[in-house]
């Protein structure tokens, strides 16, 4: 490849292509799966369980060998220059296991050794006070918590300062205070230019963080695009409003009100919004097909449809009602 | 090498994981080479040794030495490997930016290490009781490298193939006891019948534990520089094939 080819395609972190992951018993947890990380992205990698996320990450970090296809890491062949690639990739894997004869400030030390990299101790402090771990730096391992355990996986993935780093099921276990902090971390380490790809089950969290998303399902990639525009392409918008009488059934089916589908939700009712060419919402039409109908609400808002809905239609487990 | 000092990292977890323990790993062992030179010297004091051209106390120290040296370089891989398996902590050696033949080397490098630990602490436990002539001290050093080398070596392989712990101890007590018990650690070949003469010369311990007498007392049953070229060319093959199991991921990747 030439350097400018390799420029160019180093503006992608990770180029998934094709991979498909056939286990010896018969189970296909990869099936043809082909996505982009775009660099510097913080990208969720969704999908329920047994989806093939943790196949997926697993192949990146050489633990589990594909079956066919080929992945791109920063511009380079992930399974032909391993070496190269796992020096500029710092993974959280989902199990949480540590050698029993260490401290986690022991634990950082070496893994930092193991990527060749010298033991940079102000760093090492860094992470530990960052992700609260310094009063318990020089205790065993078996004495942490759960929490504290997935935070030196956290800790440990970055010790070697990657420029991708993967995070499956980062927050699992961690309470909601010390999560918040540490996405506060993770934003920040993402600002300085490190790559995130992020498997999580808190949708509300990845759709906050994340600008990216994929989302599989039984194997296979049912999206792969901005959060935006995904949410804008399958995210359904409502407009919500209280009108001040009672609302009667003739006047929901009032032929000004059809386009906007009129359902009765929460004391009120509920118009669904259509999107133009150029995306904007129809809520002023909406509105005033329905101050014609039942004249000025008394309250009234524009729900929009989340992550959460949106992953539960596309890996077929229903959705919610607005 | 693609990373020296990732490799010395990891050799250096490895010393460090048996130092952690060294109640168990260093001190334990040397008392019961201890234990066994006191009960074999007073158990078997009574009878003529017409053979041995040394005092059987003396005879058996090095023997004894080279055993728990043995034992205890392919403890130290094994153990290791095995319990990284069970407990999942594996995976940051397979994530880490590390070569197969770096791995190897450093798992190798520890188990020799603690090989030459143990044997050197029961040496010095005997410094008070016996005089040891070291006609041949580099001799002596090679034998034990190159038996802490291919013991480590084969520590790992039994890791790699184990997936528990049952595993390791099977191949501990059914290959590695047996072969260093029958090495003569505790008799000179020269007193058996000639079968079994012609059978511990094809025990490769045999051979460790003999050229390691011969250079710590200037006696031996069979030819000691002969034995090297076989055991250096025995530990390079075992270091192959631990550096080609670990590059394939044979029971270490799905």
């Amino acid at each position: 490849m030439t350097l400018r080819a390799r420029l160019c395609a180093v503006m992608q972190a990770l180029e998934v292509s094709h991979l498909t992951k056939v286990y010896p018993n018969g189970k296909r947890a990869l099936d043809d799966v082909s996505f982009a990380v775009p660099e510097g992205s913080f990208f969720a990698l969704l999908g329920p369980n047994g989806a093939g996320k943790t196949t997926l990450i697993s192949i990146l970090a050489d633990v589990v060998r594909p079956t066919k296809g080929a992945v791109r890491f920063l511009g380079r062949d992930l399974f032909r220059e391993r070496a190269w690639c796992k020096k500029r990739l710092g993974v959280v894997p989902q199990e949480i296991a540590f050698d029993p004869f260490f401290t986690p400030r022991d634990v950082l030390r070496i893994t930092s050794g193991l990527y060749g990299v010298k033991p940079d101790e102000r760093w090492i402090e860094e992470l530990l006070q960052r992700l609260e771990l310094a009063a318990h730096a020089d205790k065993n391992t078996r004495m942490l918590s759960g929490g504290m355990r997935r935070r030196l996986l956290v800790a440990q993935a970055l010790v070697h300062r990657p420029r991708v780093v993967v995070l499956d099921e980062p927050t699992a276990g961690v309470d909601v205070e010390l999560r918040r902090r540490l996405w506060d971390f993770m934003r920040e380490i993402n600002r300085a230019g490190t790559t995130i790809l992020l498997t999580t089950h808190y949708l509300e969290e990845a759709e906050e963080l994340c600008d990216h998303v994929a989302i599989l399902r039984e194997g296979r990639l049912v999206a792969a695009e901005p959060m935006e525009t995904l949410m804008r392409k399958l995210a359904a918008a409502f407009l919500w409003l209280r009108p001040e009488g009672e609302v009667r059934d003739a006047q929901l089916a009032d032929a000004r009100l059809a386009r906007f589908r009129p359902r009765r939700v929460q004391g009120g009712i509920c118009l669904a919004l259509a999107r133009d060419e150029r995306g904007r919402l129809n809520v002023h039409e909406a509105y005033q097909a329905a101050v014609a109908v039942f004249g000025p609400p008394v309250e009234m808002e524009v729900r929009r449809e989340d992550l959460e809905d949106v992953f539960l239609r596309l890996t077929n487990r229903g959705g919610r009602t607005s | 090498m693609t990373n020296p000092y990732g490799c010395w990292t990891l050799f250096v977890r490895e010393v460090r994981r048996f130092l952690n323990v060294k109640v168990q790993t260093i001190i334990a062992p040397a008392l019961t080479a201890l234990l066994y030179l006191v009960v074999f010297h007073y158990a078997m004091g009574a009878r003529p040794r017409a053979q041995l051209p040394v005092d059987y106390f003396t005879f058996l120290a090095p023997g004894l030495a080279m055993m728990t040296l043995l034992q205890n370089a392919f403890a130290n891989s094994s153990s290791s490997m095995i319990t990284g398996k069970v407990m999942g902590v594996h995976v940051y050696l397979l994530m880490a930016p590390l070569s197969a033949a770096e791995v190897v080397l450093a798992f190798v490098a520890a188990a020799v290490v603690r090989g030459l630990v143990c044997a050197g602490a029961f040496l010095l436990a005997l410094v008070p009781f016996v005089h040891f002539a070291w006609p041949h001290p580099w001799l002596a050093l090679s034998y034990a490298v190159l038996g802490g080398a291919i013991m480590g070596a084969l520590g790992l392989i039994a890791g790699i193939w184990a997936r528990r712990f049952d595993d390791v101890a099977l191949v501990t007590n059914f290959v590695v006891m047996p072969l260093t018990f029958l090495a003569g650690v505790f008799y000179s070949v020269q007193s058996l019948p000639p079968l079994w003469r012609s059978l511990h010369l094809a025990n490769p311990f045999f051979h460790l534990v003999d050229g390691f007498r011969f250079a710590v007392l200037g006696v031996a049953d069979a030819d000691p520089w002969w034995g090297l070229a076989p055991l250096a060319a025995a530990a390079l093959l075992l270091f192959v094939l631990a550096w080609r199991l670990w590059a394939a991921g044979w029971k270490l990747k799905a």
